[in-house]
Formats: C-alpha cells, structure tokens, sequence
C-alpha cells in the first residue's frame, strides 16, 4: 500500500450476509425487515423446549450459489455443528453454524481499480458456511442500569459468513473488495447486501507487518475490529486501526502470539476503535454435530444445474460488455457498478440505438446523473429505454441539437411524457431541410464579410451564422445550419 | 369386566360398541387416579375438568355418528416431557415449573386427532435424567408393588400409573432405557421404537441423538394399538424417518416359528440378580416353547455401552439445557447482591444466569451438565466426546453383526429388580449402572421391548428385554405378544396399589 | 486415547461452572469436584478400546438432505410469546443489562 509507510497493513474480513429467502433458516417464520418486535417468532426460533429445526432448501441454494460464484471448491459431504454460547439474543444457548465441514471452502474474489489506484488483488476466499443470525438486543442507553430487550424477529435468519484469506493490503482496497463483493452478490440475488437493515455485516482482521533491520518481518497483535456500519467505516477504522497499531508499536514492540488477539469496536462519531473487554471463557464455543439436523450431500449435477442457472457476474460482464457494445472498459466498469438492472436497461437502448458508445453516453451523461441527483434506482426511472431510444434516434438524425435534446429529456423525465408530447408542448417542432436552405440563403445574403471570409478559407467564421439564425429559429439545429452555410459558399466559387 | 382391569385394545372395542361411554371410563380413570396419587405421586398434573369436557364432546359426536379417532375415548397418561398446549409441561424440574408450552408434541398432536383423553401428565426424573424418578423436583414415585422402592426411571411416573391402573396407557421417553427399565421394574410392557420411528418434536430433549418416545401399557398387543397412532413421519423432525407406518396389531397373529433369538453370555457376568437371571431363563424356554430358536451371540463392547452413554448424552445434555437460562421462560432467580459481592459475576445478566441456573436445576441435571460441558470443552473434545462417538460406532456395528445371525436379541432390562427408594441416591455412579442392559439399544439406535417375565420371591416383577434391527417393531411386538399368550405375568396386578385407596 | 485425565482441580470445577453458567458455592464446589472426577475416572475406560481406524459416529441415521420449501407458516402472536417470559414490556423480551460488548457472532 501506501509507499510511505514503513510497514505492509495486513487485512482480512469476515462477512456475513443475509439470504434472499422469505423465511427464517429453520422455521416458517417472515425474515422480512422492519416487523413489530417478537412478531415473526415461533416455538423453533424462540427456542422453546422441544422445538427442533428443519433447513430452508432455498438458503442452501442460495450459499450454494454464492459459493460457486466465489469459486469455492462446494464439500460433497456438509453438516451443522452447534456453537455454545450464552447471550439472551441466542435463545437456545447456541447458534446453529458449520465448523468443520463447511459446504464450501477455497474460493477467491479478485477486486481491480479502474483507475489504477491499486494493483489488481486476488483474495483467497477460505471458506463460505451458512449459519443461523441471533436476534436483536437493545442496551439501554445508561449502560449497566437499565434492562436489555430482546426482539427475536432476526433470530434464525439465514447467514452466509464467508472469511477471506489476509490478502487485502490496505483501507482503500478492502473497501473496494467489499463493493465487489455486495455488487456479486446483487447481481446472482444472493442477498439484497443492505447494511441499513444488517443485510450484510463486516469484521475485519488487522495487523502489520514490520520489515526490521536483521532482514527479519515483526507482526504486530492481530486485532479484529467489529461495529463497522458501512464500507466508508470499514474503510475508515481500518485507517484508524493501522496507524494506531503503528504507534503502539513503537511504544510497546509487541508482537502476535505474545498477548492474545484483541477485540476492538469502531465508534463512528469519535473516529476510533476502543478495546473491548476479553473473556477468557467466551472462546470456547465447545462446537459438537448438531444432532437435530441430518447432514447435506451435493452431486456435481446439483452444482450444474445451479451454475445453469445463475446469470454473469459482474468480473465477466464488464468483459463482456465492453467488447460487444465497443465501448471503454471504464465505461462498462461504471454500468456494471449500478447492477444488474441498469446493465439490463443498457442493453435494451443500446440495441434500440443501435450504437453502443452513445447509449453510453446517454446513460453515464444523463440517466445516470438523474439518478445519483434524485437518489433513485433505474427500475424507478420514468423513461424506458424505447422512449430514450426515440429521442436519441432523432438527435442523431440531426432533428435536434444535442443540448436541445438534454432540454427535451429532462422534460420527459419530470412529465413522463413522450417525446413528442413533450416537443409539442414546449412548442419545438422539427426543422426542415428546405426550411434551414431558405434561413441560410437568408442569412448569407445578409452577411457577406463572413461570406468572403469563409471563401477566404477561414472556415471558423461561419460561426458567426449561428447566433443569429437561432435568433431567427430557435428550433434550429446550429451543426446543421453551419455545414449548409459552408456548402452554399463553396457553392458560389 | 371393569374398565380399570381392561386392556386399551378391549377398551377402545368397549367405547366403539357403546358398552361404555367416554365420560364413564375416564371418571373410572379419575377417580383411580385421585385416590391413589397421593400415594404413588405418579401423576403432575391431573387434568380432571379437561379431560372431562373431551370425554364428553367425544360421546356427543360418537352419538351424533360423527366420525371418530381410532382411539376415541381412550384415556393416556402423557410423560410431562411431551409439551401440551393446555396443561403444563415441567419436565418434573423447578426451573419449567407452570411453563405452559404455546403448541402441542406431535405425539400429543396424533393423540389428540386420534381422540384420546389426557387424563394428565405423569412424574418422571428431572428433564429425564436418572434411573429410579428420584431425581424428580416434585417428590419421587413410589413403586405399586412396593411403595418403599423406586418405580424405575426416568418414565418412572408412566410406568407406576399404568401398574397402578391409574391409565390403561402412557407415553414415555426412553434415552438409556427410560422406558423399558421403569416398565420392567413395574411389571408393564414398554417398547422404546427404532431411532426415528416417532417424531421428536416437542418432547423436551435430553440428548437429541438417542431420544425416542413409545408407548407403556399393560401388554403388547396395547402398546402395538398406541404405536399405529404415534408412529409415522413428520416434516417438523428432521430425524424423522420418512417411512410407512405398518398395521401393528395385524401383524401380531404371526407365529413365532422360526424367529431366531440371540442370547448374551457377557449379560450373566456378575451383579445379575439370580431371581433375575432365572427368569430370564425361563422367557427364553417360553420363547422356545413357542417356535423360536435360541442362539448365543457376541456384543463384545456392550461393557462400554455406559461409559459411552455417560459421555455422549451429557455432552448433547449440556446444550439442550443451555436455552433454561431465565432469559425468555422458565425460572429466573431474583435479582440479590450476595454472590455479585463475592466477587463473582461480569455483569448483571450472567449472575441471573449463573443464580437461575442454580436454582432452577437439581443436582443431577447440575452434574450432567458440569460433566457433559467439561467433556466438550477445549482440549477434552478428542479424549472424551468424539472418543465415545468412536466407541458407539463398534457399539452399533455389533449390533448390527448381531443381526446378521439372529432377529432379535434378549436378556434381562436391569440387573436387579426395582431397589429401594434412597438406596442409590448417593452414588451418581451405581445409578448410572442401573442402564447397563439398555443403554447399548439407543446408541445403535435400534428398536427395544420390556415386558414382565416373572416375579421374584418377594413379589416384585422381573423384566424381559427384547431388541430387533432396526424397524421391526412388528417383530418385538409380535414375539411380546406371543408371550404374553403364553404367560400371565403381565396381567398380575400390584397388591399394594390395591391398598392405596385413600 | 490420549494421555489419561488428571483429577479435577476445584479450578477446572469453577471454570466449567462459568461456562456453564452454573453458579457454585463452595461447598457445591467441594462435592462436584469429587463426583466429576469419580465419574470422569470412570468414562476414561473407553481409553481400553482401539479405536484408531473407527470414525465417530454422532446420529444413528443415515439419512440425508432433509429440507422444507420456503414458505412462509404461522407465527405466533407477540402474547403468545411472552407468555412465559419472566419479564417482558408487552414488546420484548426484558434481561439484566448486559454490560460489555456483544457476544453475537
């Protein structure tokens, strides 16, 4: 990373993602958002004695798909295990998890910066398991007085954790990565990836790597850091984090093994990461076969089939896109980003225009903008492609200068109209050839120094032409009304 | 006949024909019940008003020709470890005191759709853990045939009531023998079925991987009537096998001819009872005498079944049990300051957890939690549970080397016949050798029958087990049942039942 | 097997009663650091068999691949669920504060 700093930061994150599934992992429960506290709970979820767990087919397919897409080796044989542990969040005392046969395992996901801030970065995917999410406790603000509520909704929702090898080498790079791997798993319908909701949840590992003067590497005390609540906090407290790993450093000279690994929480509004209290008991999670469960086989026909059915992830189709449409790998890199249903709406109007470089245009210089300034999704978008395949048809033809077309798109955007409503009503009507040989012949007769400039060769005079023939017409396409101009000098010789 | 001394098979026959009526039998029932519980303590929960109203709507449509579940009317005792939505499920423990589950077992559920009448749920040791219904946090059990001694356990309340005639018919649970031990301690008939045969949802784990419910009753050919509506598969269990239900009772006119009977020497080694032994020898000559052959076999590692067992179900014990925490139900100590200025607990919540915990368990389940979360914790994983899952695997294997010589396997269900109350209440250990002769079914996960074969001078009954492979219940229920054509020890009823009125 | 298991340390007891949360008072302390370490003695038996080629075997099925579709089922009401808390606001579910950080994985 960063040249400048005497040490390599070594990174590498934790994810947990919830599962497009409408119900909970192991029971019928809604997994849906936003429900009245301890509404979506049933005897398996609130761990009532004698409930037992039946798994979600759906999730399964979905980790599965999430797994392959991360081209991770899928285990033919998996399990559950149980995980112990005590929080009133986890009703049954322990959280049904994989530990050692996970369904998948040794994937990578590569993250490349279009504009070259970093290498490209292959990061090793160590393993993809799915397991059940605990519920929700709310702390009284005044720590330690009050009493904890416990909503159960979240309990038994479907997770996939999936752990990364430390290959990130800095802030910046693991945020991107993790952009990456929300847009992957967007794109498949893994995960709808929405933090608000805690969709997606991310703990990272940091330490740094020293190169001293023997020749030998110090590592310092791996610290993970949990609490992050968006990519810019992930990025944030990862900068935070190396810097004060580095100044401890200095300090101390504390290496990994020697004190044990650390617990930090991020405090968004103070900028800093604060220790948190280490248990000696709360690691021994005594994990044992989750005997309420039966194991999982997977055939390679299953693996197939799912592969048949997932659609191009993003690293492929920025390729893929850019090479048929003929536009920049920057240019597909900025529509892949949006997701998949803006590449959709892409690909309708360029195939109406019939010119991939100006739907591109159209999408980076209008759509795009409209839709980063009103916070909206292109699904929401009030033009579909075959009305802005029809206004950027009839601007190429020539009806329109470009700028007269932006006037008439952000028309078509607040009314919801057609074009040629919208021509009509802002009273534009198209201009004819035999309109624009009249103005010019008009407009020549009146002007005959530009006349004789033009004909001295300074061909930039005609300029002067334009002004004055949107005065007369302002319908009138300026490109249009040059070139006529120039031919009808040349004409005259 | 009298209800009381009817079989549930003659029962369910009398109630069709109209001989008897809903209300009157469970009344009969009832009143059984409310003169002897006091005594025997077999019962919880007695739910008399309940029970009662069902009885009666079951008359009002049996009248009106509405049709009826195929044991309409039928009283069953239910083991308080089976959740009901409309009586209390304690597991016999302090800390489920008053829980009232919010849905029923599916055992419950089938029962119910079947249109039997719950006249209430029976004692037992706490969350099933022991072997003489000592354990229980409500008072013990006392044995029908003698009141000083133990009824056996964990079913200790089910199997009391059923020889008491307090229910024709109970339904118990049996992890290590918790069937089959009480029922031969008390001289009824008890069939603990292969792994997976009835759901397990909504009975209270113990250890989920060798829990299974059955039927207690006074004979074979009743527990058979009780399996046809408790057995089948439920998409709720994951463990439960997907597999058709046979017609039990059809199945029990077979004869035996043919049926060959494994003997285990190693079951003689010392500590059998000699009454035992003896009559245990005589059910295999009626066996015999009945068309089967008698073959010695090999469990060569049926001397580690209890190491195992003690090892494998406080392990899957300590988790089961990690959900009673006083958080979302059951006990929760008040809050006090006592064991917080001993310098104990990090924060508030983990003193109601640790305080609740005490209070709400007794010493065994205590013990078996403390052993089962030592056994599982870092750095005695290997040694000790994934030890004990390699040893059940030859476990089982022997079992199943077994059956490739003979149908069934038999010997005694305990060592001895029903001991005194008290009498091992201190030593953790000699009353987990009490499962020596049953534990080795639930590890292999195969299919197990207790019925009496006899009495010792003294007049207590003496049990005979059966085992089969796996799903051939019919089998274990046509070899008991063919038995108890030839012999009358299971219809001999306890004197000092008798006695109890109040 | 591994080396044979030492006796229990009262030490060992307590840290087990944590994990467990169990609370132990020192003369509970007393008597399961004998009975646990009379009982462990005994399990240890199992150090007799070989098992070296033997796979652990956790559940007596063989079965496999056993799903349900996802389709939404009944909840129960919000009351329903209560019913049986200790303590509850009508909302949620109430505990002692938890003090520290959260033990969520």
């Amino acid at each position: 990373m960063s040249t400048a700093a005497p040490y390599t930061t070594i990174i590498g994150l934790e994810v947990h993602v919830q599962l497009m599934t409408r119900t909970k992992l192991f029971c019928g429960c809604s997994t849906k958002f936003g429900g009245a506290p301890n509404t979506q709970v049933c005897p398996t979820c609130l761990g009532l004695p004698g409930s037992l767990p039946v798994m979600n087919r759906q999730a399964f397919d979905l980790a599965l798909r999430a797994a392959l897409a991360l081209d991770c080796t899928i285990a033919p044989f998996t399990k559950w295990d149980r995980k112990n542990y005590f929080y009133p969040d986890l009703p049954k005392g322990y959280q049904i998890s994989q530990f050692d046969l996970p369904f998948s395992s040794d994937g990578t996901l590569e993250v490349v910066d279009p504009k070259g801030a970093f290498e490209p970065r292959r990061v090793g995917i160590i393993r993809v398991h799915l397991e059940e999410d605990a519920g929700k406790s709310m702390h009284d603000e005044a720590a330690g007085t009050g009493d904890t509520r416990i909503d159960l909704n979240r309990a038994g929702t479907p997770l996939c954790e999936i752990v990364t090898q430390p290959d990130l080498r800095s802030p910046q790079e693991s945020r991107a990565w993790l952009n990456e791997l929300k847009l992957l798993l967007v794109y498949l319908g893994v995960s709808d990836c929405n933090m608000q909701e805690g969709s997606l949840r991310v703990d990272a590992n940091v330490n740094l790597h020293i190169p001293q003067a023997d020749g030998r590497v110090a590592k310092t005390p791996i610290v993970e850091i949990k609490n992050m609540n968006s990519f810019r906090s992930v990025e944030r407290a990862l900068v935070y984090e190396a810097a004060r790993q580095w100044e401890e450093w200095q300090a101390t000279k504390a290496e990994m093994g020697k004190t044990p690994k650390q617990t930090r929480g991020w405090d968004d509004p103070a900028g800093i990461t604060r220790a948190q209290r280490h248990k000696e008991e709360s690691s021994d999670y005594r994990y044992f076969p989750e005997p309420d469960l039966v194991p999982v086989t997977v055939t390679a026909e299953q693996i197939a089939s799912i592969r048949g059915e997932m659609r191009e992830p993003p690293v492929s189709l920025r390729k893929s896109l850019a090479s048929k449409w003929t536009i920049s790998a920057y240019d597909a890199d900025v529509l892949v980003n949006q997701g998949r249903e803006l590449v959709d709406y892409f690909e309708d109007l360029a195939t109406r225009v019939g010119e991939g470089k100006v739907a591109s245009n159209w999408m980076q210089q209008d759509v795009l903008r409209i839709l980063n300034d009103t916070n909206s999704t292109v699904t929401a978008f009030p033009i579909r492609p075959a009305g802005l395949a029809d206004l950027i048809g009839r601007v190429v033809k020539g009806d329109f200068d470009t700028s007269r077309g932006r006037e008439i798109f952000a028309e078509m955007v607040t009314s919801g109209r057609p074009v040629d409503e919208v021509v009509a009503s802002m009273g534009i009507s198209a201009v004819s050839d035999d309109d624009v040989l009249a103005l010019c012949r008009e407009l020549l007769a009146a002007n005959p120094k530009i006349v004789a400039d033009v004909k001295s060769g300074k061909e930039q005079a005609a300029a002067g032409l334009i002004g004055q023939a949107k005065k007369k017409n302002p319908n009138v396409n300026p490109g249009k009304v040059r070139a006529t101009c120039i031919d009808l000098i040349r004409a005259m010789e | 006949m009298q209800p009381l001394e009817m079989s549930a098979v003659d029962l369910v026959a009398a109630l069709r024909q109209g001989d008897i009526t809903a209300v009157q039998c469970t009344t009969v029932f009832l009143d059984r019940i409310e003169a002897t519980n006091g005594t025997i303590n077999a019962f919880l929960t007695v739910d008399r008003e309940g029970s009662l109203v069902r009885a009666a709507d079951i008359d009002a449509r049996r009248k009106a020709g509405k049709p009826l579940g195929a044991l309409a009317g039928l009283p069953v005792a239910l083991k308080d470890v089976l959740c009901t939505n409309d009586m209390p499920t304690t597991c016999a423990s302090k800390m489920l005191k008053g829980f009232r589950p919010p849905y029923d077992a599916d055992v419950v559920a089938r029962l119910r759709q079947a249109d039997a009448v719950f006249v209430g749920k029976t004692n037992m040791d706490e969350f099933a853990m022991g072997g003489s219904n000592e354990n229980s946090a409500f008072g013990p059990v006392r044995n029908p045939w003698d009141l000083s001694r133990a009824p056996g356990g964990s079913s200790g309340g089910s199997a009391a009531c059923v020889a008491a005639d307090m229910a024709p018919v109970a339904i118990g649970s049996d992890t290590g023998g918790s069937i089959r031990q009480p029922a031969g301690l008390c001289g009824i008939t008890g069939l603990k079925p292969t792994y997976g045969r009835v759901s397990r949802r909504g009975l209270v784990a113990f250890a989920s991987s060798l829990d299974q419910i059955g039927p207690m009753a006074r004979s074979a050919a009743d527990c058979a009537l009780i399996m046809e509506t408790i057995a089948g598969h439920d998409p709720g269990d994951s463990t439960s096998l997907s597999v058709d239900v046979p017609r039990y009772t059809d199945l029990l006119d077979k004869p035996l001819s043919g049926v060959r009977i494994g003997r285990v020497p190693e079951h003689y080694a010392e500590g059998l009872d000699p009454e035992v032994a003896k009559g245990v020898e005589e059910a295999f000559a009626v066996l015999k005498a009945a068309g089967a052959t008698v073959h010695d076999v090999q469990l060569p590692h049926a001397k580690y079944g209890i190491p195992t067992y003690y090892l494998i179900a406080p392990c899957e014990a300590s988790s089961n049990l990690a959900r009673y925490d006083g958080a979302h139900y059951g006990h929760r100590a008040e809050p006090g300051g006592h064991a917080k200025k001993a310098g104990g607990f990090e924060s508030p919540l983990v003193e109601m957890y640790c305080r609740s915990r005490a209070e709400g368990f007794g010493p065994e389940v205590k013990r078996r939690i403390m052993l089962g979360t030592y056994a599982l914790s870092a750095g005695y994983y290997d040694a000790y549970y994934a030890k004990a899952l390699r040893v059940r695997r030859l476990i089982r294997q022997d079992y199943l080397d077994a059956f490739q010589s003979v149908d069934l396997v038999g010997g005694p269900v305990s060592a001895t016949p029903a001991f005194k109350l008290g009498e091992k209440t201190d030593d953790p250990l000699a009353m987990y050798l009490v499962d020596l002769y049953t534990v080795g079914t639930n590890l292999a996960g195969v299919g197990g029958i207790s019925f009496p074969c006899g009495f010792t001078k003294s007049g207590l009954p003496i049990g005979f087990q059966l085992q089969a492979p796996p799903l051939a219940e019919p089998l274990l229920l046509q070899a008991a049942d063919r038995f108890q054509r030839l012999t009358d020890w299971h219809r001999r009823r306890p004197k000092a039942a008798g006695e109890v009125k109040a | 097997m591994t080396t044979p298991p030492q006796p229990l340390t009262a030490k060992d007891v307590a840290k087990v009663g944590l994990l467990a949360r169990l609370a132990l008072s020192e003369s509970d302390l007393e008597r399961m650091t004998g009975e646990l370490s009379k009982i462990v003695g005994f399990v240890s038996m199992l150090g007799e068999v070989d098992t070296s080629d033997v796979a652990p075997l956790a559940h007596p099925l063989d079965t496999q691949n056993v799903f349900r579709d996802d389709v939404p089922a009944a909840s129960l009401s919000t009351a329903e669920a209560l019913q049986s808390a200790p303590r509850h606001d009508g909302a949620c579910f109430l505990v002692p504060a938890v003090l520290g950080d959260s033990g969520a994985a």
